[in-house]
């Protein structure tokens, strides 16, 4: 792990794997809308609308396993002080918010139809909605010191005491009596859904995870690139004040 | 005595010195259950029906109050420092200052909700609920609330940032309380919801200290 922790040298791998990375998540993403869209067979009951399925779920794994990353990158950061691990959990905060709020939208547009109601309070739902707050906790917090490094470590602590809410997620729908169905992918005794819409659903999982792997190397350089675009200017602003360099004088102008 | 009581001592004498941070939560506390039926008006079997939750949010909000001054006060004055430095491990300082937090305002607030809760036209079979809900989910309030203000120590707007971090965390808290005396008051047993409170509480106490430690010593580096 600490062969990665030089950042020069995953500046240089991100700058070899991110386009391929990219082009591979565009390929996954188009792939599994075409298939999600025009493949796939309509649901005997829920007809066409099914569909927001496709990018309602795998925004829902994402969510989790956003802030699974997170976590993990925080404990590296606080235990090891692994220094890409804290700007990796940084990175991730702002894209694990954006695809809970995609699933809670996409969510409440296919509950409308479906449900009859736009939201609902039952256990899947509510700890959703906490895991956003959780985010927005964070990132509110990692931006609310002056010195970027403390604020780091306060939200590594607050991601490691969020983790809770991940397994209340996964098993809300167990423990309680939930509008929200039960798992149908990862449960034990294998995925009860149809194989025709499995597969698409995979895809669409693999593009968005894909695109969060890309999206984190890209915000990742340029948190690394504007570290050192502000270490350049503090050591030019010390030259400076060390050995002003000279104007060249106005005539009659005093030395 | 031990260490852990004279810490629990001093922050109670300080508390009281002071004077103002009881009356102040417990000030608020009554002001804010006494505007819902401003609000929602005094109709009693409307107002019955919500008074579980309006006690327990703002028992919740009462709390959340005095929780930035938790440890700002001895940040300030380099006392946090010396604390850090004695022989009581960082966490225990955190359990005893929670412990005192609780003493002066859970404890308080316990106490004053089933006042309120005859404003409110609570179905008098749910005191016991009330009560015993709120004794066992305010130290979890404080616990957890422990934990945002060491994070929080230092942050510009840290009050507001305490409320934002620490809100998520109180909603399971809340959720089983106000169960407990829904329940109650509809004639079902109480004592499931009391007992995950417990659990909760349980889960928090060994746990919250770790993390606010880890806090401390960040805001103290």
């Amino acid at each position: 792990m600490h062969r990665f922790a030089n950042p020069a040298r995953f500046m240089r791998i991100s700058t070899a794997v991110l386009p391929w990375c990219g082009a591979l998540a565009g390929l996954l993403l188009a792939t599994g809308l075409v298939l999600a869209l025009f493949v796939a067979p309509a649901d005997y009951q829920q007809g066409e609308a099914v569909r927001i399925m496709y990018v309602h779920v795998p925004a829902a794994w994402m969510a989790s396993f956003v802030y699974a990353v997170m976590a993990g990158a925080s404990a590296v950061g606080l235990i090891w002080r692994h220094p890409l691990a804290d700007i990796a959990a940084r990175a991730a905060a702002p894209l694990g918010a954006g695809f809970t709020l995609v699933c809670l939208v996409s969510g409440s547009l296919w509950g409308e139809p479906m449900w009859g109601t736009w939201w609902v309070w039952d256990a899947r739902l509510t700890s959703v909605l906490v895991l956003f707050f959780l985010y927005l906790g964070y990132i509110a917090l990692v931006n609310a010191f002056d010195d970027p490094s403390r604020g780091t470590r306060a939200g590594a602590v607050l991601a490691l005491v969020g983790v809770v809410n991940l397994p209340i997620i996964k098993f809300s729908v167990d423990w309680w009596n939930t509008l929200h169905q039960p798992a149908s992918v990862f449960r034990l005794g294998g995925p009860t859904i149809a194989a025709s819409m499995l597969w698409p659903l995979l895809i669409m999982a693999l593009g968005f995870t894909l695109f969060f792997v890309t999206m984190l190397m890209v915000r990742m350089r340029a948190a690394l690139l504007a570290a050192r675009l502000r270490a350049l200017r503090m050591a030019a602003s010390e030259d400076e004040a060390r050995a002003p360099r000279r104007r060249p004088r106005a005539v009659g102008e005093a030395d | 005595m031990s260490p852990f009581l004279r810490l629990v001592r001093r922050d109670l004498a300080l508390s009281m010195r002071q004077g103002g941070d009881a009356a102040t939560v417990l000030a608020f506390f009554v002001l804010t259950v006494i505007l819902f039926p401003f609000g929602v008006g005094p109709e009693p079997v409307l107002l019955a029906r919500i008074a579980s939750g309006i006690l327990w949010v703002t028992a919740l909000l009462a709390a959340l109050l005095s929780l930035d001054r938790l440890f700002q006060a001895d940040y300030e004055d380099g006392s946090l420092e010396a604390l850090a430095l004695t022989a009581l491990p960082l966490e225990a300082v955190v359990a005893a200052k929670c412990l005192a937090h609780w003493l002066v305002t859970g404890l308080p607030l316990t106490l004053l909700a089933p006042v309120l809760a005859l404003l409110l036209h609570l179905d008098s079979v749910a005191y016991p609920a009330l009560v015993l809900g709120l004794a066992l989910g305010t130290p979890s309030l404080s616990l957890v609330g422990a934990v945002g203000a060491a994070l929080t120590l230092g942050a510009r707007r840290g009050g507001v940032l305490l409320s934002l971090l620490v809100l998520p965390l109180y909603i399971p808290v809340l959720i089983f309380g106000v169960a407990a005396c829904e329940a109650a008051a509809a004639g079902f047993a109480a004592r499931p919801h009391l007992l995950l409170l417990a659990a909760l509480a349980a889960f928090a106490a060994p746990t919250a200290p770790f993390a606010a430690a880890a806090g401390l010593r960040q805001a103290l580096e």
